[in-house]
């Protein structure tokens, strides 16, 4: 399959080439030091190349070689716990091989030839497989790791299945002829074939109350986070990475700073998951091309991601899938679009951005795998909106594709408001469709709940407008106690110390706990006042105090029953 | 690179356009390689390859093309472009060419190292930790410096960033241990006047004998003006991480480094991005900023305050605002402080270090540190706020309590964050003075302090 051609031109990461006749996407090496490069553009005999490597002193007239087959991602035992760069390079294995700057032309297969994994066979020689159908696993860690039978295979009947120690490329089957190894290839950019998509009903707990109970994603749904700088992108994508209720992460820096590269690489391997009791880092694959890599190798990296991630669902697991950011994504295609001097649609970004986005959005689902097992990816993007202005193309674009969006705000920022989520112009569109499972496995009343709680921050906010004319005092006591109310929703319930041990992970029947207590003290406090009491003496009864801290408290559900007890015991003190 | 010595002379120059020429019917020539053009009058200038086909190569002009016509001499290198390093640059002014401005003999190199510095593996780099003291309160006591981060300065024109940048190169230094440090400071298109306080300045203060200056001039040209940080920064490379050194960077001004990556941008005639400037410029100040850092296993980091001016004091401008996407913090400049007087005008409410927190309390600064800041932050903000109040509603109706804040918001900034030019905190010192100010709050108003510190280090 493999032609040679000759090197024409060289201009930055594009160069041209004669002579290879490749097809679209094909992945080619390029120069005496073989540079792994991909076919974007063909003009008659021309070939135009993105090289994912930097093409300093590459020449005219060097040789090129089309290894005829598109981008693919290697796929199989192994994956866990790895480190890769865009295009799929393990970086420990690169330092190992060249010390502690990513020089060029070195290669290192995505997943270890050497290393032998121990497959337990679930089928028998004989029995009739299809593509897609798992035909054993593999323990990684305490993860298991099912082997399928790629997708193209036809129906047939297994033979020769070896179980014992293997490496991914080894035979461990064969089916009508064909051998089957543990390790599948897949290209990057085609999404991985399903049986069958589902609407998304079932909630990605997070852990974070804004984002579970105001602002709830499917599993299998796309979100976007936008925010300038500073706002607490990072902070909150990790914080998901770490508690949310996703079997199999996958964290993309895509563009991103080196050092917050390191801090994902330190912290993970040191994070104890709660329900295994292991280190969240053995069900992770992280992906680090940070801004100063190549640039066409972070263009890639979100799809070598994406990829992982299906391969995941298709064994019937729930995966979260962090992209950080795709505003770098999308500046890359623009740098290379440059390049190649197309015609710049808005901001000088591609015309085809937005199908692009749609594109790898859309790979985003809760789907019934080709195995009949059922799985989720869930995309949670990061978009750094230049200026924090939410109408660049980027930004508009996600938003008409995801149907969650958590606006991160620079004013809430300031005033240390954390998560910096604002309430007022987040969405949800998963809402009603996750309302019965919140019914079913949360508490009746959730949705209601919610909705109260919604109605009085809106309140709040018009209320607010009024105080800064004509100051509080000139409000009659119902309104002053809805501020009052608000303020509690703001600093008790929606303000979350993504650092504090216990703060950080709010689960479900917490957050119905902690929200019921606020609308009691509401409806208390609104009996009070139409006996008589004045909004002062009930904004300062002590059990305030005491609900603020009780988050943080080592045994906070405790901690909560007894500030519902005095709560009871101090509005009826204030009756009397 | 043995092809070098064969290397011909071509005279078939077809396009001379801004600081581009076009060279026809080559031999095969690499991207980014060297180049040396000879003037029909003996005179040489210095180029890159910036594209390169069989038909034609295009040579970007280092020192501009004033002067060069179609019989000029084309020769090619063979090499890209190299940066000669050796411990012997300390103490030395350079021009932004890398070629010696002091008079003094040219650098005998060590070595010579790729000026575009490859990418550090992000497997092989060490988180920033510990603290860099700079001597000035806002920074270290409130946006305190870490080695291996790089926190730049939001800056305005008029406002006095070039004197901060020159305490900050003076009085830095790494606490504790037997460290060398040093300080590599990259000036770019700085006018000819800035460049006679830069030299008084270093020579003044002896703080030129641990710095590598590099000075770039305004009317320096442009493509020189991109290659400058870059050899700037591969001398800090070879400092930090072969001989070990705590390397400081200090770059001043980048807004003139996007200027001049705006101005070739738009002499190759490449499809501009925001306001004119390239659609790579994200990725560009990446490959300066991203060279800070440690790296696993090696004694040394470098650690990065660049300095820009904000246009028009717009943050949102693509200048700060890529930048600020990039680098972790950022100090901000007040023109308001300014006109009132206060030295250094650090706005503390809008700076930020992300980095702060590794890089302080016990063992490395002070146990008490974080919380003093905190507190300082809040406190300073409530007393903001009030300023607002007090414009409406008059001094008189404030409480008490919110009277104390209002004073606390003119002491804040009396005494923490104006300071003289030439004054070295140390951050006992600047802690100290914190909580002399402190003092005047009520203790039942500093709730973001443990009491186990107010009673520790409270003077009464």
């Amino acid at each position: 399959m493999s032609t040679k051609g000759v090197i024409y031109r060289v201009a930055g990461p594009v160069v041209t080439a004669t002579g290879i006749s490749p097809r679209m996407y094909d992945v080619v090496h390029v120069g005496k030091e073989g540079l792994m490069g991909e076919v974007i553009k063909i003009v008659g005999d021309y070939s135009i190349i993105q090289v994912y490597e930097d093409t300093s002193g590459v020449k005219p007239g060097e040789p090129v070689t089309n290894t005829g087959l598109p981008l693919v991602a290697e796929l199989g035992p192994g994956l866990l716990t790895s480190v890769y760069d865009g295009i799929q390079r393990p970086l420990p294995v690169l330092r190992d091989k060249m010390g502690d700057y990513i020089f060029r032309g070195v290669s290192a297969p995505g997943l270890d030839r050497e290393k032998k994994w121990d497959f337990k066979p679930t089928v028998k020689n004989g029995d009739e497989v299809e593509a897609g159908q798992a035909i054993g696993t593999v323990k990684e860690g305490s993860m298991v790791h099912k082997i399928m039978i790629p997708p193209g295979f036809k129906k047939g009947k297994i033979k020769n299945i070896s179980a014992g120690m293997h490496t991914v490329e080894d035979a461990i089957a064969e089916v009508d002829g064909q051998e089957v190894s543990m390790m599948q290839k897949w290209p990057v950019r085609e999404a991985r074939p399903v049986k069958e998509k589902f609407q998304p009903d079932i909630p990605l707990i997070t852990g974070q109350r804004v984002l579970d109970t105001m602002f709830p994603l499917a599993k299998g749904g796309a979100s976007a986070i936008p925010g300038a700088f500073g706002t607490g992108k990072t902070v909150t994508q990790q914080s998901l990475a770490k508690y949310s209720n996703a079997e199999i992460v996958v964290y993309i820096g895509c563009g991103e700073r080196g050092n917050e590269m390191t801090e994902v690489l330190t912290e993970f391997p040191e994070l104890v998951d709660p329900t295994t009791g292991e280190s969240l880092m053995n069900r992770t694959v992280l992906i680090a091309n940070t801004s100063n890599m190549p640039v066409a190798a972070r263009e890639a990296s979100v799809y070598t991601g994406i990829t992982i991630a299906e391969y995941f669902r298709d064994m019937g697991y729930d995966v979260s899938l962090m992209a950080d950011s795709t505003s770098r994504w999308a500046e890359a295609m623009r740098e290379i679009s440059s390049r190649l001097e197309e015609m710049p649609g808005e901001e000088g970004f591609p015309a085809y951005l937005a199908g692009r986005l749609s594109e790898f959005y859309e790979r985003a689902c809760r789907a019934k795998a080709l195995s009949g097992e059922v799985g989720s990816v869930s995309v949670i993007g990061a978009v750094s909106p230049p200026g924090g202005d939410l109408s660049e193309p980027v930004t508009q674009n996600t938003l008409r594709i995801v149907r969650v969006f958590w606006a991160l705000d620079t004013k809430l920022r300031e005033r240390r408001h954390f998560p910096a989520i604002n309430w007022l112009t987040s969405y949800s569109m998963y809402d009603k469709q996750l309302s019965d499972w919140y019914k079913k496995n949360v508490a009746e009343d959730f949705p209601m709940l919610k909705a109260w709680a919604m109605q009085v921050l809106q309140k709040e906010s018009e209320l607010q407008e009024i105080v800064q004319m004509v100051g509080s005092d000139s409000l009659p006591d119902e309104q002053k106690l809805v501020l009052e109310v608000a303020k509690m929703i703001r600093e008790i319930f929606l303000q979350q110390n993504a650092y504090h041990p216990i703060d950080a992970y709010c689960p479900a029947n917490r957050q119905y706990v902690m929200l019921s207590l606020i609308k009691k003290y509401s409806d208390l406090a609104a009996n009070a006042l139409a006996g008589g009491v004045q909004v002062d003496k009930i904004a300062y009864l002590p059990v305030r105090q005491r609900f603020n801290q009780a988050k943080y408290e080592e045994n906070v559900d405790a901690e909560l029953e007894a500030v519902s007890k005095d709560m009871d015991a101090q509005f009826a003190g204030l009756g009397a | 690179m043995a092809k070098a010595a064969v290397s011909k002379e071509y005279k078939t120059v077809s396009q001379i356009a801004g600081p581009l020429v076009f060279v026809k019917k080559t031999e095969p020539v690499g991207y980014q390689e060297m180049v040396t053009v000879r003037l029909s009058d003996g005179s040489i200038k210095r180029g890159q390859v910036l594209d390169t086909s069989d038909e034609v190569v295009v040579i970007q002009i280092f020192e501009g093309t004033t002067g060069i016509d179609r019989q000029a001499s084309v020769r090619f290198l063979g090499d890209t472009m190299k940066m000669p390093v050796s411990r012997e640059m300390l103490g030395r002014v350079l021009t932004g060419a890398g070629e010696p401005l002091d008079g003094g003999a040219r650098i005998v190199p060590e070595k010579e190292l790729d000026i575009v510095g490859a990418a550090i593996n992000p497997w092989a780099r060490d988180s920033p930790a510990d603290f860099i003291q700079t001597g000035i309160s806002t920074i270290d006591g409130m946006n305190t410096l870490v080695r291996g981060q790089k926190l730049p300065i939001f800056s305005g024109s008029g406002l006095p960033h070039n004197e901060i940048a020159l305490q900050i190169a003076r009085q830095a230094k790494v606490l504790g241990e037997n460290e060398e440090f040093a300080v590599v400071f990259i000036a770019l298109g700085i006018t000819n006047e800035e460049k006679q306080m830069f030299m008084k300045e270093f020579e003044r203060t002896g703080a030129l004998k641990n710095a590598v200056v590099f000075l770039n001039l305004a009317d320096d040209p442009a493509v020189e003006r991109i290659v400058t940080p870059r050899l700037g920064l591969t001398t800090a490379e070879y400092m930090a991480f072969e001989l070990g050194m705590q390397v400081l960077v200090i770059m001043t001004d980048i807004t003139n480094y996007c200027e001049a990556l705006r101005q070739v941008g738009a002499a190759r005639e490449e499809v501009p991005g925001r306001r004119g400037y390239p659609g790579y410029m994200y990725t560009d100040l990446a490959q300066l900023y991203e060279r800070a850092g440690r790296i696993k296993g090696k004694k040394g980091s470098i650690t990065q305050i660049p300095i820009l001016s904000m246009p028009s004091d717009d943050i949102t401008h693509p200048i700060p605002d890529l930048s600020g996407y990039i680098t972790e913090g950022q100090i901000v400049l007040s023109r308001e402080l300014h006109r009132n007087g206060i030295y250094p005008p650090v706005n503390v409410s809008s700076s930020l270090s992300r980095l702060m927190n590794s890089g302080v309390g016990k063992g490395k600064t002070r146990e008490d540190h974080k919380a003093v800041s905190d507190q300082l932050y809040a406190s300073y903000a409530e007393g903001k706020d009030l300023r607002g109040l007090v414009a409406i509603v008059g001094k008189d109706s404030l409480s008490a309590k919110d009277r104390k804040f209002l004073d606390f918001a003119d002491l804040f900034e009396d005494r923490v964050v104006r300071q003289g030019i030439d004054e070295d905190r140390s951050i006992e010192r600047t802690l100290e003075i914190s909580w002399e100010i402190l003092k005047e709050l009520d203790i039942d108003q500093l709730t973001r302090i443990d009491r186990k510190y107010i009673e520790k280090y409270l003077q009464k």
